[in-house]
């Protein structure tokens, strides 16, 4: 308590009083026998009168904690004992000669006048603050400083009021708390930084891992896009489409088991292996017999890494698209055709590419003609989570693309990436798409990625 | 955002009046001009703002880079004048912003008509290299920050809600002690380096605009030797010595304050 007044001393008998009242026994019960309650208050008031006879101005000077009183300008009119002693300061050195800021260190006159005395002067008290205040000694103590501006009856300014407070243990204590602070905020930021390293690295990767943009292809239009489930993990997904010579192209899309590095790794190979072996292989199904026995030879053991792959090659005649596909394990590419239908088209028993020494790819042919695309898609498509709780489906793809046909590749694969954007959350697994069409004949769009 | 809502600007006065710009230093924001605001609104038009960092400024707009360095300050001021299509603009800076004003006028000088710069200081450390005495060396400034630190404890968690005007948390719309002129501690202890290590005593040779100096007889931040160098290094210049203590007139002696900068700010040029 340090708000010492005139009245203080008288106060504190008082309260003292009424709290004796309120603990004494049987009062309720017994009023007749308040004469002699009173008589015991008497005595004890005369005890704490005695114990608090120190005036007013004894309770200024010696008060638990520094009180000074400043002038608007700043200069000391009145200070305390209490606080002379913390300082090591006599009255005579402070009084009329210093300002409260002489009393604060360098930086911490700073704080004074750039944050102290502006909010005195606009809130008419500032409360709790924490400074510094420089002793004789040159020691220094930790305060907790709040100020009152007292006003006349006008309402004027007339002089300010400061009650200073130790707080060496707090100050301590804050500290400790600052650099602990301080510290998490620093692994915070290296843990961010970090983080943001291994995305870009991801990112990196990713993209290489797929056709930086996908080849302009004469007379069709292609699209394709790529929803990375976690920018903490590298997806497992990927497709290509590249030329074959001879006017002719070749083109995949899978889904490596697993995801992060070693998927990744895993996925570099099988790229690299199809495009390789689709140059040479006589149709799809011979390219996914040398990427299985590829995978066989590098994945032995108890480290099998395998995947699912659609894989074809297109043959332009006469305005038209031959397709040639196979299909190891992988779900069935989607024909969205000219005349608005859509269907799958389907490779069922193809076996998962990597697994077996002696596989069997189910091959299909189909034929684009204008207006007509063909989607390939892995499975983080069909299995996402939609808002009713169950997975999407083939069957609600199907449906979806029965609704979208006609549509051109880039067409196609805004949809569905609209569609997968829907998803939100249930969205968990990556998502690869690719689409290949004929133009129709009135909308003919360049090949986009 | 836009720069308005931004800086959260305030236009008040006389619509078509000649435009003062009243810009707040280092500590507070525009609530520091509320006691002349009423006086230079009866005769100009007065335009307020809080720097991005500061007061309810945006503080999504704050970056780190920009406002560590003067002209980042400047930008804020050009961009609010270019907003607001101001010209001819009288601009009283406090303190850091009277350096902020003198950078932005030599980036955009039609903007500006005149400058009033309040207890200005273009250096605040001590160079003994050119004898120049700011008044404090750069362990002082590591004080300050400290002063900072011990005072924001408690702030990120509990006024950034508040400031944001985060609805989430009903309890801490109340006010708050000491409320005015918080703000954010990190971006308050990069304006404070901003604000204290800059050197910008070459820039003043730069003003050619008619330049008043106010400055107090007694101001521990830009003592009276710094007031008498930015007099001799801005060609020209008037200086004022007002009868008030401290770093902040417009609070101290508001009516003086306001009443110099009324006579400069009218005065035919």
């Amino acid at each position: 308590m340090c708000g010492t007044t005139d009245g203080e001393s008288d106060r504190a008998d008082r309260s003292a009083h009424d709290k004796d009242q309120d603990q004494e026994p049987g009062r309720e019960q017994d009023k007749d026998s308040d004469a002699s309650g009173d008589d015991v208050h008497d005595a004890e008031r005369a005890q704490f009168s005695a114990l608090l006879e120190d005036s007013a101005e004894d309770l200024y000077d010696n008060a638990p904690c520094g009180y000074l009183s400043t002038l608007l300008d700043g200069r000391i009119a009145k200070v305390n004992t209490t606080l002379l002693d913390w300082l090591g300061h006599t009255r005579a050195e402070l009084v009329g000669r210093k300002r409260f800021s002489d009393l604060l260190t360098v930086g911490g006159r700073l704080y004074h006048e750039t944050h102290f005395a502006p909010l005195l002067a606009m809130q008419g008290q500032v409360s709790g603050i924490a400074l510094e205040l420089k002793a004789a000694d040159g020691s220094r103590l930790p305060v907790l400083v709040t100020s009152v501006v007292k006003t006349g009856t006008d309402g004027q300014p007339l002089l300010i009021r400061t009650t200073v407070f130790d707080a060496r243990d707090r100050r301590a204590y804050e500290q400790e708390l600052l650099r602990a602070r301080k510290e998490a905020e620093r692994a915070q930021e290296v843990a961010e930084a970090e983080r943001m390293r291994l995305h870009q690295v991801l990112a990196i990767l990713q993209n290489s891992l797929l056709p930086p943009a996908l080849p302009e292809v004469p007379g069709m239009e292609a699209a394709a896009y790529y929803h990375t489930a976690s920018a903490d993990q590298l997806g497992g997904d990927f497709y290509d489409l590249f030329a074959l010579g001879d006017g002719r192209w070749g083109f995949f899309l899978g889904d490596v088991c697993g995801k992060g590095p070693e998927a990744a790794a895993v996925t570099s190979l099988i790229r690299y292996t199809l495009r390789a072996a689709s140059l040479h292989a006589g149709d799809p199904a011979q390219a996914l017999d040398t990427l299985n026995a590829a995978l066989l030879e590098r994945y032995t053991g108890n480290d099998p890494r395998y995947c699912t792959t659609i894989a074809g090659t297109l043959t332009p005649r006469g305005g038209d698209l031959h397709v040639t596909v196979a299909s190891g394990g992988h779900p069935p590419a989607l024909l969205l055709r000219a005349d608005g239908t859509a269907h799958y088209l389907p490779t069922p028993g193809g076996m998962l590419v990597g697994i077996m020494p002696r596989p069997h790819f189910t091959p299909a042919t189909t034929v684009l003609r204008p207006g007509d695309t063909m989607l390939l898609y892995t499975d983080g498509l069909t299995e996402a989570r939609t808002a009713d709780g169950p997975r999407y489906s083939e069957e609600a793809l199907h449906a979806f693309a029965g609704t979208l046909a006609p549509a051109g590749a880039q067409q196609t694969v805004n949809a569905m990436t609209g569609l997968l954007e829907s998803f939100g959350d249930g969205l968990d697994d990556d998502t690869a798409l690719l689409a290949l069409g004929i133009p129709a004949p009135d909308t003919h769009t360049g090949g986009a990625r | 955002m836009d720069v308005v809502s931004r800086n959260n600007v305030t236009v008040t006065g006389q619509t078509g009046a000649p435009v003062i710009m009243l810009a707040h230093g280092f500590g507070c924001d525009q609530n520091m001009w509320h006691l002349v605001v009423p006086v230079l609104a009866e005769r100009f038009q007065v335009v307020l703002f809080d720097y991005v960092g500061s007061g309810r400024s945006d503080l999504t707009a704050w970056d780190q880079q920009r406002y560590g360095s003067l002209d980042g300050y400047a930008t804020d001021v050009l961009e609010i004048c270019s907003e607001l299509e101001l010209s001819d603009v009288v601009f009283v800076g406090h303190s850091v912003s009277a350096m902020v004003g003198v950078v932005a006028a030599a980036r955009e000088p039609q903007r500006f008509g005149k400058l009033v710069m309040v207890a200005p200081s273009p250096c605040y450390i001590d160079d003994p290299r050119t004898d120049y005495v700011g008044g404090f060396s750069a362990a002082d400034i590591d004080e300050l920050l400290e002063s900072l630190d011990s005072n924001y404890l408690g702030w990120a968690a509990a006024m950034a809600p508040v400031i944001m005007g985060n609805p989430d948390r009903p309890e801490l719309g109340q006010e708050l002690t000491n409320s005015f002129c918080a703000t954010d501690p990190g971006m308050a202890a990069v304006f404070a380096r901003t604000t204290f290590l800059s050197d910008s005593r070459s820039e003043l040779a730069s003003v050619r605009v008619p330049t008043l100096v106010l400055e107090c007889a007694q101001d521990a931040i830009a003592p009276r030797e710094v007031g008498a160098f930015v007099h001799a290094a801005v060609p020209g210049s008037r200086l004022v010595t007002l009868e008030a203590t401290g770093h902040c007139p417009q609070l101290s002696a508001p009516q003086a304050t306001a009443r110099e900068i009324s006579a400069f700010a009218g005065a035919a040029r």
